[in-house]
């Protein structure tokens, strides 16, 4: 796995490290429903933290129950040492940003961000002063005295940030941050939160069901489904090599293949498709010869050829059934003899000549990708 | 993308012959909708009035009805109108009249905050429990409105009779030796218009409570905020519209009660409801008890005008 970066970056694989969230053999059941299924998990300080898994996969819950909302009903959760078992939520040394940032509509600005503080019998003056600065952080000072119902989503969206981080949490939980936010203001919000998070360095655990604000946003994710965690990794881990058609096929697009093992050896391992397909894959896995098994390919792996390819495994001939056309890039869907359909992507770096593309529909293709690039999966 | 042009321009147009029609019905539309409630006003509201006003401002007299008419066609034709303010004036002087409007807001304003404190807990419990037994409360709650009235303010005199319910009870627990008189004292009166006006104070602080957003409250314990803290802080402030429609839907018609004081009270508490019906039944002077009327919707402006702004506040700010 490719390590480009320093170890005091990756806490996570340092074993001397203790980690800052433990959650150890955790289950939630609501009634005959269990949300959340044994799970374990480390979280280290100053790490930004995503779960991330559709509807009803338990990743909301888990994060009700690091916030205390939700009582774990086996299992134990410690932060920064300290077992959070019966310590209700306005005791923990947590805050959360809510999915429907859950401002006090009756408060101004001010107020809503001053109310933590408040609570904590912070003297009037360092109130003031920190509720000051922290809306300048957030580029609201002027919005100072508006109610909330006088702001824009994305203001809201920074009061909420605002609230809970001027506490100065161990811990900052975000339940959907840039759910309600149109596209662009998403974009540019999510890099202004990391930004937030490496200046502040405060651990940031979030909820997202977008595959996108976690691959961006994230030092690591969890995916999660039906209350299990299917993998747990970096971004190019989780995308690059999943362990699971799941994962593969929950983050980004996939083109999925069935088919036996025809050869293990230590180097490599090769696989017949059931179309007839050879796969050759360039390192050696844990397989036994026969077993049934999926090879992935990301689609901007792929590789269109107008002219004939000379015969090899890891190539696919088909026609161009489509293409959308997205400006930087292009996506074509190729129809395969069998009928299947395999998608391709193609960075469009040559601007074309009188309109005409290099490739264009029903143009008959081959297309190759590098063994690298092949991932196999057994589950 | 200029063929979805050249389509959407036609449409447009289509468009705007049949909206130009849409509008015009409902205008007219709009127009009835707006007359049914400005009418109703008018007819069993304004028309009222100003009989009532009318009468205030006559005199008694033996007749059929017992009042003077306020103009007459005198015998030379010319038209003369009578106004006659004494009836206000006499309002003012007697100090029975200040007493009973006094006593009157007194214990309709000691009502409304029994109502409160009682109706509160209630209506946040309903709020609290689940879907199921949500439904089931505030069926309870309205359950009383299918019986009398009237009926309920006899079942109370049974109870706090002498021979009573009540009675009955504090006696078997040794609370009290012999039975009190319960019956025909303010406490009885109490008893009647808190029983009576508790669910028109349940029922906006209901909705209103309903209406708050339950993760305001998770907000709050998050930021280090403790239950009653919370309660204090989110819950109470957001509910003041609840609060503000509940007392007066409570303030007002209990000011003007009549049955209650009537029956629980006995000759004992006076009330204007009760004077106001003494003015009508037994002295059949119709001019002063007119007037007692209009003095007291002139008391209940006060309130109905805070409880207007409030109302329209809250559908500003929805």
């Amino acid at each position: 796995m490719p390590l480009d970066t320093k170890i005091e970056d990756r806490p996570w694989l340092d074993s001397s490290i203790e980690p800052f969230i433990k959650i150890q053999n955790v289950t939630k059941k609501f009634g005959a429903f269990t949300a959340v299924d044994r799970i374990d998990l480390n979280v280290y300080q100053g790490e930004l933290f995503s779960l991330l898994g559709g509807s009803g996969c338990g990743k909301t819950t888990l994060l009700r129950m690091l916030a205390g909302f939700e009582e774990v009903t086996s299992g134990h959760i410690f932060i920064d040492g300290q077992d959070m078992a019966g310590i209700p939520p306005y005791e923990r040394p947590v805050n959360m940003m809510f999915q429907s940032y859950a401002l006090f509509p009756h408060m101004t600005v001010e107020k809503n961000v001053a109310y933590g503080l408040k609570r904590d019998g912070v003297p009037k003056l360092e109130i003031a002063s920190r509720v000051t600065e922290i809306l300048d952080m957030v580029e609201l000072g002027q919005f100072a005295s508006r109610k909330p119902h006088q702001l824009s989503g994305g203001q809201r969206q920074r009061v909420a940030l605002a609230r809970a981080l001027v506490k100065k949490p161990k811990l900052l939980l975000l339940d959907e941050p840039l759910g309600a936010l149109d596209k662009r203001l998403r974009e540019q919000t999510q890099f202004e939160l990391m930004d937030l998070q490496e200046q502040l360095g405060i651990t940031f655990m979030v909820v997202t069901h977008d595959q996108e604000e976690a691959m961006t946003l994230s030092t690591r994710i969890a995916v999660m489904d039906q209350g299990d965690i299917i993998q747990i990794g970096t971004p190019t881990e989780i995308y690059e090599y999943p362990e699971s058609r799941f994962t593969a096929g929950f983050i980004g697009n996939v083109n999925m293949f069935e088919g036996r093992v025809t050869n293990n050896s230590a180097d490599h391992v090769t696989v017949q498709g059931t179309d007839g397909t050879e796969f050759y894959i360039d390192h050696g896995q844990n397989v036994k010869e026969g077993q049934k098994v999926w090879v992935a390919v990301r689609p901007e792996k792929l590789v269109i050829n107008k002219d004939a390819v000379a015969a090899g495994p890891n190539q696919l001939l088909g026609t161009v059934d489509d293409i959308g056309y997205m400006g930087n890039h292009s996506i074509y869907r190729v129809k395969l003899a069998s009928g299947r359909i395999v998608q391709t992507t193609a960075q469009n770096i040559v601007r074309p000549k009188d309109a005409e593309w290099a490739v264009d529909w029903d143009d008959k293709v081959t297309l190759t990708w590098e063994p690298s690039a092949t991932v196999l999966l057994t589950k | 993308m200029s063929d979805n042009a050249i389509s959407n321009e036609s449409s447009i147009q289509e468009r705007s012959t049949l909206s130009w029609l849409d509008d015009k019905l409902q205008q007219s539309w709009k127009f009835l909708l707006l007359l049914i409630p400005y009418a109703w006003l008018l007819i069993f509201f304004l028309a009222p009035f100003i009989l009532v006003l009318k009468v205030s401002m006559a005199e008694p007299a033996y007749a059929r009805p017992p009042y003077t008419p306020l103009w007459e066609w005198a015998e030379d034709g010319y038209l003369t109108i009578t106004l006659i303010f004494e009836n206000f004036s006499y309002l003012w002087e007697d100090e029975l009249y200040y007493e009973t409007y006094l006593n009157s807001v007194v214990i309709a304003f000691n009502s409304t905050i029994m109502c409160l404190l009682i109706g509160y807990p209630i209506a946040y419990g309903i709020v609290r429990s689940s879907t199921s037994v949500r439904n089931i409360l505030l069926l309870l709650i309205i359950l009383p409105f299918w019986t009398s009235f009237l009926l309920r303010v006899y079942a109370w005199m049974g109870i706090l009779g002498q021979g009573g319910e009540l009675n009955d009870i504090l006696i078997f627990l040794g609370i009290l030796d012999e039975p009190h008189q319960f019956l025909y004292t303010q406490f009885a009166v109490y008893v009647g218009i808190v029983y009576s006006y508790l669910p028109f104070m349940i029922l906006p602080l209901y909705a209103s409570l309903e209406k708050l957003d339950m993760t305001l409250n998770e907000a709050a314990a998050d930021l280090g905020a403790k239950p009653i803290t919370t309660f204090l802080t989110v819950t109470l402030p957001l509910s003041i519209p609840g609060i503000v429609a509940g007392s007066m839907l409570v303030f007002i018609p209990a000011t003007g009660e009549y049955v209650i004081p009537d029956l629980l009270g006995g000759g004992n508490v006076a009330m204007i409801g009760r004077q106001l019906f003494n003015e009508f039944g037994a002295n059949k002077d119709w001019p002063v008890a007119s007037a007692v009327a209009i003095a007291l919707l002139i008391l209940l402006v006060v309130p109905m005008m805070i409880y207007q702004h409030y109302q329209a506040k809250e559908t500003e700010a929805a």
